[in-house]
């Protein structure tokens, strides 16, 4: 089953077209990268897929659009996020400690068995790398980690409430090139368990970690298809215009 | 003319100078000439006595009694009655006509003059309501009188929390009722605990208000169905009728130390708190 469809899908702000009639499936495990202009409507078609769109006034949402064929508006919106899970652009963690930054989604959803939290936090942090360097350190604030540190914390957070799709908003764009590269492992260790589909700025990092890539432009989907063949023989001449840098 | 960078810049540092050292300056000469002229009559029976010969002898203990529970009445209604405002305000509504005529009016009422919440409060607690002179009517006007103040500080307090503490909660599946109180209303306390403080000290210091709806009674309160007159209050009935100088300043040098250890209580409590809250 394909972890996410949509079909005819349009998103509206107030008078604002942002995204035309798009229609795309994404297959589940696998890497699936959003690139474009700024303004294309990518980082708003990946927010339509946990409706955090939802949050902002005026927005309007039509189509069809399913996640592990379930519709997105069939079910509460709050179990719909916590199996649909966002990454954002800055590493955002709580000003709180280590441990919990962590246990909060799990506390959320009323986990509160001190033990079962504390095997959720292992758990969670040695899926991102984290386990090692900060076992210790549970207690520390978040916030007097590096930078990929926190971003990488903010990946454990969101695994703690075991979501199924990981939806990543550029969450390289604050790293330097070497965290950069060692985020970008842990991307393709998560990819395993996890559906993940990412926007980027970058289409070197597109062409590096995704398997699948959509082109947008103006709110639409100009293309979609495999990565190596957007990259190498894009079908349509805007595709190949972005690309070749024409312009972007 | 021009006047060289360097010399602008050395009267301007003189002159923000001055206006600060003159602000704390007054502040210093207040409380210094109250308390030197208060401090020396204050003693222990002065703080436990009841109030005999209108003031003229004996202690201000109904007076103390009074202040607190008077406070105590108007911070516990005004407070979580404040609070739940702000809350609806900044987490639950959108901007929009509605919010901004809420928020007009909350302007509006900052800035009312507190002798009008004291008619009102007669109207419509001591009168209509039939609470009579009580403790509960002055209470409640006060309440009515900083709950703009403590709306207004906390709303701009939840408001300063970061966008993305909201966006991560809501992202992982927390509901806005879990997103505030988990996510938004820890960061918040310290701004909306600085409303309630001002809102303690508008309260204690408050005559017109209570004049007109708690009345003036010289009588301990044992319940706030009572009549009682606050520190505020029995300092201005002193003074105004030349009854005993001494005790009013003696009143006075109650009440400035009354508010400093409030306030450095408070202070100290959400200290302890945010330390515990990082700690834990």
């Amino acid at each position: 089953m394909e972890a996410i469809t949509a079909r005819g899908l349009n998103v509206y702000y107030g008078g604002f077209h942002a995204i035309k009639d798009v229609t795309v499936s994404v297959a589940p495990r696998r890497i699936t990268s959003l690139i474009g202009p700024s303004g294309c409507g990518k980082s708003t078609l990946l927010r339509t897929f946990n409706r955090m769109n939802d949050l902002i006034a005026g927005v309007r949402v039509t189509g069809d659009v399913e996640i592990f064929g379930r519709p997105l508006y069939g079910e509460d919106v709050h179990s719909l996020r916590r199996r649909v899970g966002m990454v954002f652009q800055r590493p955002n963690p709580f000003p709180l400690s280590v441990y919990d930054n962590v246990a909060h989604g799990p506390r959320v959803h009323g986990t509160t068995n001190g033990k079962e939290l504390d095997e959720i936090v292992a758990r969670s942090l040695s899926a991102v790398g984290l386990w090692e360097t900060l076992k210790d350190r549970l207690r520390e604030i978040a916030l007097s980690l590096s930078g990929e540190q926190q971003q990488r914390l903010c990946f454990a957070r969101l695994l703690a409430v075991q979501p199924e799709v990981l939806l990543m908003d550029e969450p390289c764009s604050a790293l330097d090139p070497i965290s950069t590269t060692r985020v970008e492992e842990l991307m393709q260790e998560l990819k395993k368990d996890y559906t993940i589909v990412i926007v980027t700025h970058n289409m070197q990092q597109a062409a590096r970690v995704s398997e699948d890539c959509g082109f947008m432009l103006l709110g639409e989907l100009v293309e979609f298809g495999r990565t190596d063949s957007i990259f190498t023989k894009p079908s349509d001449r805007r595709t190949e215009d972005y690309i070749t840098g024409r312009y972007g | 003319m021009r006047i060289a960078p360097r010399t602008t810049q050395a009267i301007a540092k003189g002159l923000l100078l001055t206006a600060t050292a003159s602000a704390v300056g007054a502040l210093v000469f207040v409380v210094g000439f109250v308390l030197a002229g208060g401090l020396r009559h204050v003693s222990w029976s002065f703080l436990t006595e009841p109030i005999l010969d209108m003031g003229r002898a004996g202690g201000i203990f109904p007076a103390i009694v009074g202040t607190l529970l008077m406070v105590l009445v108007s911070v516990g209604i005004a407070a979580p009655l404040g609070i739940a405002s702000a809350i609806y305000l900044a987490e639950y509504t959108r901007e929009g006509r509605l919010t901004q005529t809420i928020r007009f009016g909350i302007n509006c009422l900052a800035g009312v003059p507190s002798i009008i919440f004291g008619l009102f409060g007669f109207i419509l607690f001591v009168n209509i309501l039939g609470l009579g002179w009580s403790v509960l009517s002055g209470g409640l006007s006060l309440a009515a009188m900083i709950l703009p103040t403590v709306i207004r500080t906390a709303e701009e307090a939840l408001r300063s929390v970061p966008t993305s503490y909201r966006d991560v909660a809501a992202s992982l599946g927390a509901t806005r009722w879990q997103v505030v109180t988990k996510s938004v209303l820890p960061y918040a306390i310290p701004g909306i605990l600085t409303g309630v403080i001002l809102g303690i000290g508008r309260s204690i210091e408050e005559t017109a208000v209570v004049i007109f709806t708690a009345g003036s009674a010289v009588q301990t309160p044992t319940s706030v169905f009572d009549s009682a007159r606050t520190m505020a209050v029995h300092f201005y009935i002193l003074a105004r009728e030349g009854i005993s100088n001494e005790n009013a300043y003696a009143t006075a040098a109650v009440l400035i130390c009354t508010i400093l250890i409030i306030n450095t209580t408070a202070y100290t409590l959400m200290h302890r708190l945010m330390r515990g809250r990082r700690a834990a």
